[in-house]
């Protein structure tokens, strides 16, 4: 890698996540919950910036992958685990067990991504839309209809693993993994495909492939925020991966601006406190109780505005690398 | 030229995480129970697709917390209701539970309407130790997620029983059909255990017909139904498509009873063109009417629509024996530590609310008699009690 200072800067959140999940016990349950969910969202953010952002596809099929995942990692653990592992396995078997469960996750879930990207990313434009959002609803209809993995109520009773340094360790990969690839020679294939596809093919570049390369790591990290987000709120029914899903982690990469790692971290980390910080506000004396009960409705205006006042997102001080470099 | 921006990116991730944790070590001050007040909290669906049963259910809660707080609060202290909201969707549920244990110190947790979000609920309440009381959550798994997690409504299998004896007896039906949603835990788990008891009693299915949630258009299932000349169909779905599917089997001519479960009760049942015409007829159970014989009842109704301004239904009766069940807990244990709270709920016995007397089971779920509305002349009209 061209980027020693990226993977220092990686082993260091790293180190970081791993005094965060010790930490754990000792902070505010409602703060470590609200912390996961960061890490997740911003795992689903990057990952999906990658496809929608650095390469110029539109996937809004990222909570179908990321369900994938969780139903993967679920079963891993709820099923598979008691069989493989020996009874009364302590703590480091477990949360060994737990890796294996997201890397299964990640790579089933890749898998599904090249199912679907194989055939569709060969076309141009909105075609790829349409075809995630199909698959979306495929991916709830399929998990309704399978009876052993709960039906429509779900999964109940997934052991609780997720904890502050897997979730964050699993950001810090996702942000590492997805820098270092579009700032890689490699990567740059990416920003070309993004910044002009005809160009670029007739450059000699198989843009198909670029395609597919970042639609398939893009579902794998969705998949294993599938598998995270799946232990940590300990059940998972096919509605929680829906189309709404999906859209909120596509609003997360067009508020932080298209292509920019950093500004969509950002977004995924406000875009999560922000519903919490309207509920906060509403708790904090009885005059602003109206903003509980308008909550969705505020959220949604202040999109509306921001998408008004700053279409091109909101964090985006520099010049976009690819238009310089492509 | 990247690095600079490597640097701040984690720079970001580092002060926004900090900044985070500094605010998450903040004392929240005031431990359960100590303070002059006890607080309680709720999470419900008050915006959203179950909207209409969020507010009932919560409309319950808060007449009875008034109620209670009126007469002197319990152990000398007044409850203290926080409400958090979460938008009929789900992910939120785990949240807002979580908030309400560790920022508020609630002494217990009510909710919720719908099973899914329950279910949400109940590992957290379990892994924190603080009783959970399910209002109106039918699906049998709610409490079998841990046992801090009770409720004050019969179970699904009981209720479909309920009906299944409903539909041979009164309804005098020996060919059913069933129509349900697939993607509600309620739906598809009401329908199988009505299905299993018409069965077994020698009754017979004669079409299993499915549709999901943002279905508009029945038509074709319903062909399908009408086909096999059923004496009755069992739709066990929530009341916003009951009405649409009610229209349309009249609109192809099926004239017999419609019947279904307690999702089917709420007035927007009614509403819209039509609607209350193409119902009169129909028939379904529920906790609790409005027109039921019983002082407690009587009551409650004239609270309630003094208060609000209109008849309670079941959800809010539920919402409200909710509240009464802990305040009664509460006495009984002499104290509102969630721990000491838990065994004396367990040991809930013939405790009277206004949907009727209720036992907990050692499943921590209440045992109690159904009541059968049905539609009459565009109104729901009290018809039987059913008893366990």
């Amino acid at each position: 890698m061209k980027h020693p200072g990226a993977r220092r800067w990686f082993l260091v959140a790293a180190v970081l996540s791993l005094g965060l999940g010790w930490a754990q016990d000792r902070l505010d349950p409602y703060f470590v919950d609200i912390l996961t969910r960061i890490g997740i969202n911003v795992i689903l953010a990057v990952s999906l910036n990658l496809i929608n952002g650095h390469t110029g596809q539109f996937s809004l099929g990222h909570a179908g992958f990321m369900g994938v995942g969780a139903y993967t990692a679920a079963a891993l653990t709820l099923f598979a685990g008691p069989k493989l592992l020996p009874a009364g396995a302590g703590f480091w078997v477990e949360q060994l067990w737990f890796l294996v469960a997201l890397a299964g996750a990640g790579l089933v879930a890749a898998l599904a991504g090249l199912l679907v990207g194989a055939p569709s990313l060969r076309l141009k434009g909105d075609y790829l839309a349409i075809v995630t959002l199909g698959f979306g609803q495929i991916i709830a209809v399929i998990f309704r209809n399978i009876e052993s993995l709960g039906g429509a109520l779900g999964l109940n009773g997934i052991p609780a693993r997720t904890n502050l340094f897997w979730a964050f360790a699993a950001a810090a990969l996702t942000v590492y993994v997805v820098t270092a690839l579009v700032n890689s020679t490699y990567g740059r294939g990416f920003l070309a495909t993004h910044d002009d596809e005809v160009a670029a093919e007739a450059m000699g570049m198989n843009t198909t492939r670029y395609k597919i390369v970042a639609f398939v790591t893009g579902a794998f990290f969705a998949g294993i925020a599938g598998g995270l987000s799946g232990h940590f709120t300990l059940t998972i029914n096919p509605k929680g991966f829906d189309f709404n899903k999906s859209i909120e982690i596509v609003v997360m990469v067009i508020v932080g601006g298209m292509g920019r790692t950093v500004g969509v971290i950002i977004a995924a980390v406000l875009l999560t406190l922000l519903p919490e910080g309207l509920r906060m506000l509403s708790g904090v004396s009885p005059s602003l109780k109206w903003i509980g009960e308008t909550r969705p409705l505020l959220y949604a205006i202040l999109l509306i505005a921001l998408m008004i006042l700053r279409p091109q997102g909101l964090f985006t001080w520099k010049r976009k690398k690819g238009a310089v470099v492509a | 030229m990247s690095l600079p921006t490597a640097v701040r990116r984690r720079v970001f991730l580092g002060v926004a995480v900090a900044a985070l944790i500094a605010a998450g070590c903040k004392p929240s001050g005031g431990g359960a129970g100590t303070g002059t007040d006890i607080p309680v909290g709720e999470f419900a669906s008050l915006t959203g697709s179950e909207a209409a049963f969020g507010r009932a259910s919560h409309n319950g809660t808060v007449l009875a917390i008034e109620q209670l707080n009126a007469a002197g609060g319990v152990l000398g202290k007044q409850f203290k209701l926080i409400t958090e909201d979460n938008q009929s969707k789900d992910g939120e549920s785990a949240t807002a539970v979580k908030k309400l244990i560790s920022r508020d110190k609630v002494v217990a947790i009510l909710g919720e309407v719908a099973s899914g979000r329950s279910l949400e609920a109940a590992p957290i309440c379990q892994q924190y130790k603080v009783p959970q009381i399910s209002p109106s959550s039918t699906n049998p798994k709610v409490t079998e997620m841990g046992d801090y997690v009770f409720r004050v409504c019969f179970v699904d299998p009981f209720q479909g029983t309920v009906m299944a004896k409903f539909a041979a007896k009164t309804l005098r039906a020996k060919k059913v059909a069933v129509l349900t949603d697939v993607g509600a835990p309620y739906s598809v788990g009401l329908g199988t255990f009505f299905k299993e008891r018409f069965v077994a009693d020698g009754g017979t299915v004669v079409a299993e017909q499915k549709f999901t949630k943002d279905d508009k258009d029945f038509k074709a299932q319903l062909t399908a139904i009408k086909s096999q000349a059923p004496d009755a169909i069992f739709v066990p779905a929530y009341y916003g498509q009951v009405t649409l599917i009610v229209m349309q089997a009249r609109e192809l001519g099926i004239t017999v009873p419609l019947f279904g479960g307690d999702g089917w009760e709420a007035p927007e049942l009614l509403q819209g063109p039509g609607a209350a015409a193409a119902l009169e007829g129909c028939y379904f159970s529920t906790h609790f009417s409005p027109d039921q014989d019983s002082p407690r009842a009587k009551e409650f109704v004239k609270a309630y629509e003094a208060k609000f301004g209109a008849k309670p239904d079941a959800m809010a009766a539920l919402g409200y024996d909710s509240a009464l069940l802990l305040s009664d807990a509460i006495k009984r244990a002499g104290s509102a530590e969630p721990e000491k709270l838990r065994p004396v709920l367990a040991a809930t016995k013939d405790f009277d609310g206004v949907t009727g007397k209720m036992t907990l089971n050692d499943k921590r779920n209440a045992e109690k008699s159904a009541v059968i509305i049905g539609i009459k002349g565009g109104k729901f009209v009290y018809t039987e009690t059913v008893n366990p």
